[in-house]
């Protein structure tokens, strides 16, 4: 049997002004056809990416944000948002779009897959990853 | 005649907007856009610095950049004016001049 890895990915961009936020997605959404153990990590301008009501109709760009919904779906239900970066940017986790994933160890309930953790919490969590992505 | 100042990244990351607003001159005028925008928004840690400058200068935030990253127009610090890009163009034909900090 294959070792399953723990892999985290860390997001600190915020969604349009740049190409990363995308990118990111892309990977990650890649990488979890590998049935590996997958982590998304959301700190400083990145926790702008999982805002709710995006609409890019004005600026001319892909809407990427619908996407992050579809994590769930590839059993993605880690998603870790750190509190002080949401603090610093006058947000809380009421205006982040709700994500969520079935568990199927518990009759497939739909549960919530963001976390709001503190950096000490963020601390521990990147500590114990295989591997990190940085975007 | 007068300068229009330019902020296309967030306050957050770089300095940008610090800059700026130390060194655009009483009565200018400073268009958010892109990232930029970010520093529109009450109750952040960058909030108090626009809504003081509101009183010096002229301020704008380019709208359909604020609908692409959620940012409710209910959520803007009071004395920033919302432009669409015609309205951009506009404040480029009024001014004397551009200065964009990247």
């Amino acid at each position: 049997m294959a070792v399953i890895k723990k892999f985290l990915y860390v997001n600190r961009k915020a969604p349009h002004g740049s190409i990363f936020a995308l990118e990111s997605l892309e990977v990650v959404l890649i990488g979890a056809a590998f049935d590996q153990d997958v982590a998304l990590a959301f700190i400083d301008d990145g926790v702008y990416q999982l805002m709710r009501n995006q609409d890019t109709s004005g600026i001319g760009t892909k809407n990427f944000s619908a996407t992050y919904k579809a994590l769930g779906d590839y059993d993605i239900s880690k998603i870790y948002v750190e509190k002080e970066s949401l603090d610093l940017r006058g947000l809380s986790k009421d205006n982040l779009m709700p994500l969520t994933w079935e568990d199927e160890d518990d009759d497939w309930a739909e549960k919530d897959s963001i976390q709001v953790v503190s950096s000490t919490e963020l601390a521990e969590i990147i500590d114990n990853q295989d591997v990190i992505f940085s975007f | 005649m007068t300068i229009l100042h330019i902020i296309n990244k967030s306050p957050f990351e770089k300095n940008s907007l610090d800059t700026c607003l130390r060194l655009a001159k009483r009565g200018s005028a400073i268009l958010l856009i892109e990232d930029g925008i970010y520093a529109a928004q009450k109750n952040t840690a960058v909030g108090n610095k626009l809504a003081a400058a509101a009183a010096t200068h002229s301020l704008y935030a380019l709208a359909p950049d604020l609908d692409a990253r959620g940012i409710g127009k209910d959520k803007i610090i009071d004395g920033i004016s919302l432009v669409d890009y015609d309205g951009f163009v506009q404040l480029t034909t009024e001014t004397s001049g551009v200065q964009s900090w990247l």
